[in-house]
């Protein structure tokens, strides 16, 4: 994995063949800079997939055996459609039949704040995949307190646009939430990326309050606590 | 409703069918314990083995399907029953791959089963026919594809009872599939199917033409019992939408009710159809021992209880498909197989399917399964080296 996130989206952009490049322009920026962290060759879980966009160009371009989860049938059949390895389901439901460690990286980007339990879905996460990688909207961006503040209604972002009434969003948080979520349950943050409103990545400092206030998305790369590894071992020979 | 005279010299005639026959001589120990031998498989084959033998699909047919998949039937003459499916350049391509189906073990459209003649006896086997399982009609297939030296199968194939088989063979053959596809299936046949199957089987053998399973040898044939077998299975394979929306409340022919017993409605007079034309092309007892061979299959079973256990260790490619309107083998059945394959970390795609045709959408014109299935194919091949379709 790149030392440094910047240098990984830069190096993309600037050296990566040409053919690469514009299918990579062609992903959403917190997905590219997700295929980024993938090491070619691994096995993949992308929860949340759409229409497969990532695991898509992860099986052109880095030979990842990828698997998907989509909620959404048309999502689903889509991806069936185009040949790629993807369930109907949800983060909520179908995590637990998945053995501990069963993939290299899980990826679930920007569907945390959308299923009913984050807390339970990031220690699946963590236990069934050696890594995680989990992209989000960070309801503490200086904006959204702003709009709040201003104009006292909830605020749209081109992250979050969605109106209150039919928000899929329903367990939104902030940077510092996420990382005080993860001390408490013993998830390591490995590395972490934050996304300004251009998607342009900085790697501040996520327990610092620079980064809950000016990234739009945080992008982490997770791994479950030994104390958590133990635990799955014990369950796995159940 | 028709009274067949001759039902006998109808049915015995399948040395007349088109199609292949393989006599095989070798006994089948069966799950019962008996050896089963020597039997006959009778099978159809489209398109063409390549150099490899890396291109040959197995299609399953259901419980009341036959080899016939792109054939019309010798009797009904009916199109085959995947006829949309298959030919040149269609989802199973015969220019690109090579399709084998054959009659299941205990079938009646040529294979051994309970109609044919023992030869111990020289009489038909009626009901000394063994019983048998899923498991043994996928092991009389595979005596087939070693007949035919095909060792790895790129797919296993087929839809209800078809599906039974594909993970049937995905279980105990997994060195030989390279894909498999169940679609509307489940791992384990549910209470309420096994008593939806009762209720047939109590019909063919309360109709005074069953004669105890003897009626070939009698010259007799229980169709009256066979056609309501066949007309209450049919009601399981529609829903309530699909025969709402066909014939409502409609009238058969006629203004009003006509206060008695006789086909007033357009849902009964095709009911009473169904079962009409069904005792012309199917053995009531086939019937009794394919429903009971669903009824036993349990995939978890032969493995302790857990279905992931079955697909331990599998490299098979699956993809398993439902039907939102299916009540027979609903949604929830295919769900479990993928939490087991998933616990089994296996390569699995699953799809449920939007439509209101019930169980039977698998035989029928689905845009979106035949979409499904032609990418899911696609992407098998490629990797299977196939190359990619035109």
């Amino acid at each position: 994995m790149a030392a440094s996130s910047q240098t990984a989206a830069l190096s993309l952009a600037a050296t990566a063949p040409a053919t690469i490049s514009t299918a990579a322009e062609e992903l959403r920026q917190d997905l590219r800079l997700i295929a980024e962290m993938i090491e070619p060759e691994s096995r993949v879980l992308d929860i949340g997939c759409g229409d497969g966009a990532l695991l898509a160009y992860l099986a052109r371009h880095k030979n990842v055996d990828g698997r998907g989860i989509e909620i959404s049938q048309s999502g689903v059949n889509a991806c069936v459609g185009h040949g790629l390895s993807v369930i109907q389901g949800d983060a909520d439901r179908d995590l637990d039949a998945y053995p501990a460690k069963a993939f290299d990286v899980v990826v679930l980007s920007q569907t945390l704040q959308a299923t009913r339990q984050p807390r339970k879905v990031l220690e699946a996460l963590v236990r069934i995949g050696r890594r995680a990688i989990v992209s989000f909207p960070n309801f503490g961006f200086w904006r959204i307190r702003l709009g709040l503040l201003l104009t006292g209604r909830i605020p749209l972002t081109h992250c979050l646009a969605y109106p209150w009434y039919e928000t899929p969003n329903i367990h939104l948080c902030t940077i510092r939430d996420f990382v005080a979520l993860c001390d408490e349950i013993g998830v390591r943050i490995e590395r972490s990326v934050t996304l300004d409103r251009l998607g342009q990545p900085y790697s501040l400092d996520p327990r610092g309050s620079l980064a809950n206030l000016l990234a739009e998305q945080g992008v982490f790369v997770l791994r479950g606590s030994s104390r958590g590894a133990s635990d799955t071992a014990l369950r796995s020979q159940c | 409703m028709p009274i067949l005279t001759s039902p006998r010299r109808r049915l015995r005639s399948a040395q007349d069918w088109p199609g292949n026959r393989l006599l095989v001589r070798e006994p089948l120990r069966l799950d019962c314990g008996i050896d089963l031998g020597p039997f006959t498989i009778a099978y159809q084959t489209y398109g063409k083995l390549n150099a490899d033998r890396s291109n040959a699909i197995l299609i399953c047919h259901a419980l009341t399907g036959d080899q016939y998949v792109a054939d019309p039937h010798p009797i009904t003459g009916k199109p085959g029953w995947w006829e949309t499916l298959v030919g040149p350049g269609g989802v199973l391509d015969t220019e690109r791959y090579f399709l084998i189906c054959a009659n299941v073990l205990g079938g009646c459209m040529g294979s051994t089963g309970p109609q044919e003649i023992n030869p111990a006896t020289g009489e038909p086997w009626a009901l000394s026919f063994p019983v048998i399982t899923i498991r043994d009609m996928a092991r009389a297939q595979k005596r087939l594809l070693d007949h035919l030296e095909i060792d790895s199968l790129f797919c296993v194939i087929g839809g209800s009872m078809g599906a039974m088989q594909v993970l049937q063979w995905a279980a105990s053959y997994p060195d030989s599939v390279f894909a498999a596809v169940p679609i509307a299936g489940a791992a384990r046949h549910s209470a309420q199917n096994i008593a939806f199957h009762e209720v047939g089987r109590q019909a063919i053998m309360a109709d005074p033409d069953w004669c105890g399973g003897h009626y070939l040898s009698l010259g007799r044939k229980p169709v009256r019992g066979l056609a309501v077998a066949r007309m209450a299975a049919h009601i399981t394979y529609l829903s309530e939408v699909a025969l709402h929306r066909k014939f409502g409340r409609n009238l058969q022919d006629r203004l009003a009710v006509t206060y008695g017993f006789d086909a007033d409605f357009q849902v009964e007079s095709y009911l009473r159809h169904q079962g009409s034309t069904f005792v012309d092309r199917f053995d009531a007892n086939s019937y009794l021992y394919i429903t009971r061979a669903m009824d036993y299959f349990d995939l978890a079973a032969e493995h302790d209880g857990s279905l992931a256990s079955a697909f331990k260790g599998t490299r098979s490619r699956f993809c398993i498909i439902s039907f939102t309107s299916d009540w027979l083998f609903p949604t929830s059945e295919s769900r479990q197989i993928v939490h087991a394959l998933n616990a089994a970390a296996a390569n699995v795609s699953f799809v449920e399917i939007a439509s209101d045709n019930g169980h039977d959408a698998f035989l029928l014109h689905e845009p979106e399964l035949f979409e499904t299935l032609r990418g899911f194919l696609n992407g098998c091949a490629e990797h299977r080296g196939l190359g990619r379709s035109q």
